[in-house]
């Protein structure tokens, strides 16, 4: 009786290094431009190649302007360090979507879109959300660059064997509350360092309800409680969500794969070395109020009171008082994006509650789809003529204002409710406010101008 | 990053006695769009440090000439949550600190720091807390690091803890020898697997 997470890793490991980690083999590798310049320069300096080039894609994310794509990039430090990345996947032949491309995205956006992920792999990115790619019941998660390096050379990491921990939600979630509510009540539940040392499994009926794409929102959030990776195991909606997609196997090898898949679900009976249960009934609409994602609150109540030093410190920079209620409070800034909420279901989500109603003039909101596939399912779907009624605009794909490493910033001391993963002092830029949140509650707050309960519009 | 052997050093501390202490506060997303795994010690803790116009912060212990030349950083729990940037490791190393004294790392920056040959050590509340006090009425009090008997001593109280390193991680730092070069050797392993399990791409 074995685990998930346990049948993929094991069956990955090449080598059990006594009283070490263990050596694990790599189905799939992603690489963008922030986090693999050294590590393709170390490959250089050893006079190596990457050893299984088919296996490692390449997207630039964090660094393009979500403007003007077609145009050069306009700040140079930002321009070297996409130019190298595609300099090293051509050097190296690994596939690149590059800048225009019309398959460049988030990295984590494109991996699942693409049936580049799938049920079974092991798959690393220099990138802390790589957790995402758990959704569909692979073993996901984000390395440094040293290791970066490793998988390059060796399509091997070493890694100690993480403990495992499975999240059970049972029951029926209230309506009008989101993945994105369901991580924020479990990290809030558990703190940023709950899950640190565990590979958590999600499980129960409110996990099994929730979409691809809403499994994919959980799974990327995994990381902010420590773990070092989120899954979910594969089930009918894994399948047809794989079905068709490009790089997934085609006609009878679909389905000799999917049995596959299928059959990789935690056994009857196998044990986890740490369970929690939630009840989905007890989890309303979340936001968070600190430094952290840990420090979330359900959006009808009221600020608590500073457990720590550290909670005091973040509640001065967000600029709150215990006791007051969060809902009302102004809003500058709404960010709809990121490889948390960056996928066609969000902007449908966003688009339906904005529907006939106005962006409120003192938002400036900034809609960024997760990548060039997602964008064109939105005009597809008309979902771009719904968002411009409204008075909202929709930038190109990319990281954008998540991490502040382009000219999307949060310009200090405003408050931004954002639908991305973190709100660390200054992660939105030095000053910046940030209020996690669902898209459903980003949308409430475009139109309204406060944080507003987005059942109360309907 | 330079592969210095590690053995035993005794140096003074710079305390920074806050929880959680994420990636993004060792360095801010802004500074990681260098290339090459140099120069980022100067943008450690960078929006804690320097102020908008760009004043070092005097309240903050990397602006404090007391703790000059210390090469050892004691954190509250949780250091080094968040992001998985490695360059939050690099940036430590560059900027002098060989180990971090912590009661808890988040995982991935621990194995950032071990491959950037910087020790993360974990120590428990009280050697901690009783660190940071010894710290607060002598700035000038040194602790020893002993990687061969896996033991930290506050010099000042003469507490003394074993601290965990798997075997493996302990001998590549002792002989300054990183995880590619044990890879490299296992190529053929690797083929092997390949051969068994088939391609599933």
């Amino acid at each position: 009786m074995k685990t998930l997470f346990d049948k993929i890793w094991d069956s990955h490991v090449v080598t059990r290094i006594d009283d070490g980690p263990d050596q694990l083999y790599i189905d799939r590798h992603y690489c963008h431009e922030v986090t693999s310049p050294q590590a393709f320069s170390g490959l250089r300096e050893r006079g190596l190649k990457v050893f299984r080039p088919e296996r490692t894609y390449c997207s630039p994310d964090h660094n393009i302007p979500t403007h003007d794509q077609d145009k050069p990039i306009a700040d140079p430090v930002s321009r070297k360090a996409v130019d190298t990345l595609r300099e090293n996947a051509s050097a190296n032949g690994l596939t690149h979507y590059g800048l225009g491309h019309d398959l460049n995205g988030i990295i984590h956006v494109i991996g699942p879109e693409q049936g580049l992920t799938l049920p079974g792999y092991t798959i690393v990115c220099g990138d802390s959300h790589t957790s995402t790619h758990g959704a569909v019941g692979a073993v996901a998660f984000g390395i440094g660059t040293s290791e970066v390096e490793m998988v390059l050379a060796t399509q091997c990491i070493l890694q100690p064997k993480p403990h495992t921990m499975r999240i059970n939600v049972n029951g029926t979630l209230r309506p009008g509350v989101s993945a994105k509510d369901v991580a924020l009540y479990i990290i809030s539940r558990l703190g940023t360092d709950g899950a640190t040392g565990y590979f958590v499994e999600y499980a129960g009926d409110a996990i099994r309800s929730l979409t691809m794409e809403g499994r994919m929102t959980l799974c990327n959030m995994s990381i902010e409680m420590g773990a070092r990776g989120g899954m979910v195991g594969p089930d009918a909606m894994t399948v047809e969500y794989i079905r068709g997609r490009a790089n997934a196997p085609q006609g009878a090898d679909f389905d000799r794969s999917a049995a596959g898949w299928l059959a990789l679900a935690t056994d009857p009976g196998a044990t986890f070395d740490r369970e929690v249960t939630f009840d989905a009934s007890d989890i309303g609409i979340r936001v968070t109020y600190g430094t952290n994602p840990g420090m979330g609150m359900d959006l009808d109540s009221t600020i608590p009171d500073p457990a720590t030093e550290s909670d005091a410190k973040a509640l001065e920079y967000m600029q709150f008082s215990p006791g007051q209620p969060i809902a009302g409070t102004k809003v500058d800034y709404v960010f709809l994006g990121s490889c948390t909420n960056g996928r066609i279901e969000d902007f449908r989500e966003f688009a339906r509650i904005v529907k006939g109603r106005r962006r409120h003039p003192d938002v400036t909101a900034w809609l960024v789809p997760g990548s060039r596939a997602v964008m064109k399912q939105i005009v597809a779907e008309g979902l771009d003529c719904v968002l411009a009624d409204a008075g909202f605009e929709l930038r190109q794909p990319g990281c954008s204002a998540c991490l502040a490493m382009n000219d999307d910033r949060i310009p200090s001391g405003k408050l931004c409710v954002s639908t991305s993963n973190r709100n660390f002092e200054g992660r939105q830029g030095p000053g910046a406010r940030t209020i996690l949140a669902s898209p459903a509650t980003a949308a409430a707050a475009a139109v309204t101008g406060i944080i507003t309960n987005h059942l109360k519009l309907q | 990053m330079a592969k210095q052997k590690f053995g035993t050093i005794t140096s003074t501390c710079v305390p920074l006695p806050v929880e959680n202490i994420d990636t993004d506060q060792i360095i801010p997303a802004r500074f990681l769009r260098s290339t090459t795994r140099e120069g980022f010690g100067r943008n450690l803790f960078r929006d804690w440090r320097y102020d908008e116009n760009d004043n070092p912060r005097p309240g903050f212990p990397l602006n404090d000439p007391r703790y000059d030349g210390a090469c050892i950083l004691v954190a509250g729990k949780n250091f080094g949550c968040g992001s998985s940037r490695e360059h939050a490791a690099w940036a430590i190393a560059d900027y002098g600190f060989r180990a971090v004294i912590s009661t808890f790392f988040a995982d991935i920056h621990r194995n950032n720091e071990l491959n950037s040959f910087v020790l993360p050590v974990v120590v428990s509340e009280t050697f901690l807390t009783e660190l940071f006090s010894s710290i607060t009425a002598d700035p000038a009090t040194e602790v020893r690091i002993d990687l061969p008997s896996q033991t930290v001593t506050n010099l000042a109280t003469g507490r003394r803890e074993k601290f965990e390193i798997n075997s493996y991680k302990k001998q590549c730092l002792l002989e300054g020898l990183d995880d590619i070069e044990y890879l490299m050797a296992h190529r053929e392993d690797i083929e092997q697997y390949e051969r068994n399990h088939g391609n599933n791409l």
